[in-house]
């Protein structure tokens, strides 16, 4: 059974109002026109899980009112400054801030693909954000090792993990790649939908250099084709961010007609480049 | 060659320069997000330690080695295979505790910063922390973090292998004693002083009867800079290198 074959508006209708959401980081494969598409079809109440941190993506569906919580070890738009809608929902107390850290959010997800209810990590005691989290906990080397405490991370299991790849096949396979975050979130999620560049015209599986960089069909839910789909996000070996558009973008969502005026001209009246 | 005197090297190439020196002799050095003056730094030690010193580079395609995602600089942190790594903080205080939160009650900030990142784990976990911050002023080097994202110094009992090592801004280097608990003045870089320093800084901190000045980059470390750093570093930070180096990036 091969995952199905999706428009973009069909792939996005996979995605319900209030559902967990992993998203991976600008540098990583930012499915950028499916959350236009989600913002379009008014998506609410969604909990974003940045893995490890989110960019322009979590900025744009916060900024759209799509989003109640939000997990994250921090939300950065690269060099462009700080997330300007991010930035205001906090300030207002509009969303629910999950901080964390980033190798506590990789365990989460990595206890969540062993199919186990936590995973040990280094350091964090003596953070406050160890305060902050009733799904951390400290414990200690039960081998009775005496190189001090532990912290025991919750697993963390999104409904959904919504990616850009480079390419995909007929099959429901996706290549990424060297970006093995998105495998982990591919692994540990309920479902992936997978948005990508192009059609790899073959098997994806029967290459075994392509293989060892694809998450294969049975970890996905659905796929659909979106060429230039991450801008203006980058996608690593396709092409790099639209720098230009980004900074627009920053100035813009600095203000809530701002960033009203940039959601009506490149999201909900479709100017974008696809 | 002459030596360098002061207006001649732009206050980005002080930095490279001097945080590059920090990492002479290290094997491995991974530079995490937004981070242009450690990465390039980090570059600049690598081109002159003859192949010796490994760069893995959050963000770059060119400068990264990590084949397992964004786990692999964390899991090799835990093993001792990063020897070091850079810090900011939208504040950081004399005993060396870094706030990448926010400024205010947590969790509705006044003031929100991006966000933890790996902070509260490398910090334990990467021997040498270099913590990095260009604006030094008051409202930075404060006297008490309001949220501490990863303490500078741990309990006993607590594993900890790494920890800050020095703390590089636009005026000055301090480096940090963990006995103590405290900052002590390194240098202070051309064009300023120790009572401007001391003006900017909402922390007590140890100065000896003299301060040094930060070494200015020789003629050969600029060269450097400018050419093979300013190429390597455009990659991964365009808009950085295109405001610092301009057409240096591409014919040096």
């Amino acid at each position: 059974m091969s995952a199905p074959l999706d428009d973009l508006d069909t792939l996005v209708g996979r995605i319900p109002d209030g559902a967990k959401v992993a998203l991976p980081p600008d540098y990583s494969g930012c499915a950028m026109a499916a959350v236009r598409t989600l913002i379009k079809r008014g998506v609410r109440d969604l909990h974003l899980v940045g893995v490890p941190s989110v960019g322009f993506q979590g900025d744009m569906l916060i900024g759209a009112g799509c989003v109640a919580t939000l997990e994250t070890a921090a939300v950065t738009i690269g060099e462009y400054g700080l997330a300007p809608r991010f930035t205001a929902a906090i300030k207002a107390g509009a969303i629910r801030m999950i901080d964390g850290t980033c190798p506590a959010i990789h365990a989460g997800l990595q206890a969540a693909e062993k199919g186990i209810p936590y995973m040990p990590v280094r350091g964090i005691v003596g953070s406050d954000l160890l305060e902050q989290r009733d799904d951390w906990i400290v414990g200690a080397d039960p081998f009775g090792g005496e190189d001090g405490p532990l912290v025991l991370v919750k697993a963390i299991t999104p409904d959904i993990t919504l990616i850009h790849a480079p390419l995909a096949d007929r099959h429901g396979n996706a290549w990424i790649g060297v970006r093995r975050e998105m495998m982990v979130m591919a692994h540990a999620a309920k479902t992936t939908l997978v948005t990508f560049e192009k059609l790899y015209d073959g098997d994806l599986l029967a290459n075994a250099e392509m293989a060892a960089g694809t998450i294969p069909a049975l970890y996905i839910g659905a796929l659909a084709e979106a060429e230039n789909g991450a801008w203006p996000v980058g996608l690593f070996g396709a092409y790099p961010a639209d720098d230009a558009h980004l900074r627009m973008y920053i100035e813009m969502a600095g203000t809530d007609d701002g960033f009203q005026t940039y959601l009506d001209d490149y999201v909900l009246d479709r100017k974008a480049a696809e | 060659m002459t030596p360098n005197r002061q207006g001649e090297f732009q206050p980005e190439e002080l930095l490279i320069s001097t945080i590059a020196d920090m990492l002479d002799g290290l094997g491995h050095v991974a530079v995490g997000a937004s981070s242009p003056i450690p990465g390039g730094a980090a570059l600049l030690a690598r081109a002159r330690s003859g192949g010796s010193l490994r760069v893995s580079m959050l963000g770059s395609e060119h400068h990264n080695a990590f084949t397992n995602g964004g786990t692999e600089l964390f899991d090799c942190a835990a093993q001792g295979r990063i020897d070091a790594f850079f810090l900011g903080g939208g504040q950081i205080d004399g005993a060396a505790n870094i706030n990448l939160v926010g400024i205010g009650d947590y969790p509705q900030t006044k003031v929100r910063f991006p966000g933890s990142f790996g902070s509260a784990y490398l910090y334990f976990l990467v021997p040498r922390v270099i913590l990095f911050r260009e604006e030094h002023t008051p409202r930075v080097l404060v006297p008490k973090v309001d949220f501490i994202s990863a303490p500078g110094t741990s309990e006993p009992d607590v594993y900890r292998p790494g920890g800050p090592y020095a703390l590089v801004t636009g005026r000055c280097v301090f480096t940090f004693d963990k006995a103590r608990k405290g900052f002590s003045l390194a240098s202070v870089h051309p064009g300023h002083t120790v009572d401007e320093v001391a003006e900017n800084t909402g922390f007590d901190f140890d100065v000896s009867e003299s301060v040094d000045e930060t070494k200015p980059p020789d003629a050969a470390t600029l060269a450097l800079i400018r050419g093979r750093v300013a190429d390597e570093i455009a990659e991964t930070y365009p808009a950085f290198a295109t405001r610092v180096f301009g057409d240096n990036a591409s014919v040096a």
